[in-house]
């Protein structure tokens, strides 16, 4: 299978590898997918309390090379926008920008979602932390 | 000096051999005669090269010329055995006896068969790889008929033990069926001290030319007999119509010379080769694991899983090193290698797979610069990968709530 230019150029040089401290409040993680389906992306953001902007964002991810590059353009995509902007981004906004293949849809699904779960954990950490999750669950 | 892209996926295909290309060549220009032609020259010189490479085969497996049928190749000849086998003793039994790991032309015929009345026991293998003879034993009824078990495995290369298998087969009078498409050149295959009665063998696994293949049907002790599966001008003895691929059959047949002459200096050559580049791997790597048992296995294959690093993704990486993975993402039907899965190893294993597969052109340096290349891309990948990085944290993989998708 032949891959598009910008996946490779994402695969050859992945922006934004690494992890951020999954215990600091002001750090949203989230993770996505199973090993036995051959990808998981863990995708972190850290976010300025005080302004609601994602100021820098983090993956690591096992999968193919559509599914790294997927994750690493959404961090690229992530950084400095609002939590709410962030929300608002679609898989396809990934498709588009990376050509994928119908093939490889579902890699851009897992990168929407795994913004989505960093995002969600993000707003867990901020909620006051006498709220027992029980009560919300 | 190395030559790229290096190949080392010869369980797929081999390159044809200089040596066979030149004695094909005659048969594609002047000597284009049909051999069926019985009464005119062109005729007699196409007949005599089919002939002769009957011969050459018939050689390096330790069978009679006449119990060669050629096909279009070894998924023909799977098809041919099974299904010819199941149609013509149908009145005995309607029982076939498999293994999991089988290649799919033995397994979808199987599938067909299923739907036409026949009974197939698909044998689980081992985690090393092989059949359980005392669960072949035990599976084998009044009803069965046949049993099809692949000789080296196409993905993982392990050697089954094909002697005791046809000598259970012989014992209980079942007919036996081996694909060998990955053994026959590469390993000593007879099918008398190996109690074959049927096997499937094809010209570009041994640096012969594609669209040609072989089946081997054992005339006595016992006589195998088969209902044809196409109809036409009843060539090979009535078992495969069609006017024959000489050129292809020519080809053929000199790579199965070749092979003879050459198979005791390259199994010690390619086991030695494998040998290093398993040993450079594991050496510079960790968490590697080898699908299959070494014990039993073809001298040129080596399956390997890197574990939290994804096949293709590997694969992207060793872009100028041919190989294939058993990651979903590198087959059709998008689902892990069924043969890894039926070793029981859990299917990230599966996705994390590379198979590689020595040739007789591949070179020391070839080795040499593919285990570089595989290391230098396995580390950047575990630095990518969340896996690698919760591995060394601590945490058990297989305790986490994974959100399967």
């Amino acid at each position: 299978m032949a891959y598009s230019e910008k996946v490779l150029d994402h695969y050859n040089h992945p922006r934004n590898v690494g992890s951020l401290d999954k215990k600091d409040p002001s750090v949203g993680t989230g993770l996505v997918g199973a090993p036995e389906c051959g990808d998981v992306m863990k995708l972190q953001i850290k976010v300025n309390p005080d302004t609601g902007i994602i100021e820098d964002a983090r993956f690591k991810t096992f999968g193919c090379g559509s599914a790294i590059a997927s994750s690493s353009l959404a961090t690229e995509m992530l950084k400095g926008k609002t939590v709410d902007e962030a929300l608002q981004i679609k898989n396809t906004e990934i498709v588009n920008e990376l050509s994928l293949p119908p093939v490889k849809i579902h890699c851009s699904v897992l990168a929407e979602d795994a913004i989505k779960a960093a995002i969600t954990d993000y707003k867990a950490k901020m909620e006051v932390p006498s709220v027992s999750p029980l009560q919300t669950a | 000096m190395l030559n790229f892209p290096i190949y080392l996926d010869n369980h797929a295909t081999t390159p044809m051999d200089p040596r066979v290309l030149d004695v094909m060549l005659p048969y594609f220009k002047e000597s284009f005669g049909n051999a069926a032609s019985r009464n005119h020259s062109f005729g007699w010189v196409a007949e005599e090269a089919v002939e002769k490479a009957r011969k050459q085969l018939a050689g390096l497996i330790g069978a009679t010329s006449k119990e060669i049928v050629f096909t279009s190749g070894a998924t023909e000849s799977n098809n041919l055995a099974l299904k010819g086998v199941a149609e013509m003793y149908a009145q005995k039994g309607n029982h076939i006896i498999t293994a999991a790991t089988e290649h799919k032309a033995v397994l979808d015929t199987c599938k067909r068969l299923e739907k036409h009345g026949s009974r197939v026991t698909y044998l689980p293998v081992q985690t090393n790889g092989l059949v359980d003879l005392d669960m072949l034993r035990d599976a084998i009824t009044d009803k069965t008929i046949l049993v099809s078990i692949m000789y080296g495995n196409n993905e993982i290369g392990v050697v089954q033990s094909i002697a005791e298998i046809g000598s259970i087969c012989r014992e209980r009078g079942v007919l036996f069926h081996t694909d060998g498409v990955q053994a026959v050149g590469k390993i000593p295959v007879n099918v008398n001290t190996d109690n074959i009665d049927l096997m499937s063998f094809t010209a570009h696994k041994m640096y012969g030319p594609k669209g040609v293949g072989a089946l081997y049907v054992r005339r006595k002790n016992p006589r195998v007999q088969l209902t044809a599966q196409m109809d036409g001008g009843g060539h090979e003895r009535g078992m495969r119509s069609g006017t024959l691929n000489v050129p292809g059959i020519a080809g053929f047949g000199k790579a199965a010379e070749l092979c003879q002459q050459l198979l005791p200096e390259e199994m010690l050559a390619h086991g030695a080769l494998r040998d290093r580049l398993k040993e450079k791997l594991m050496a510079e790597l960790d968490e590697t694991y080898i699908n299959g048992t070494m014990d039993s296995r073809l001298p040129h294959n080596l399956n390997i899983s890197f574990a939290y690093v994804e096949g293709e993704s590997l694969l992207m990486g060793i872009n100028d090193i041919a190989v294939s993975s058993g990651s979903a993402c590198t087959s059709a039907t998008l689902e892990p290698s069924y043969v890894l899965k039926a070793l029981g190893a859990g299917d990230d294993l599966a996705h994390s797979s590379i198979r590689f597969g020595i040739g007789r052109f591949t070179t020391q340096e070839e080795v040499d610069y593919t285990a570089g290349k595989v290391i230098e891309v396995v580390r950047k990948l575990r630095e990518l990968s969340p896996l690698y990085e919760m591995v060394k944290e601590g945490i058990d993989l297989s305790k986490v709530q994974w959100a399967a998708h």
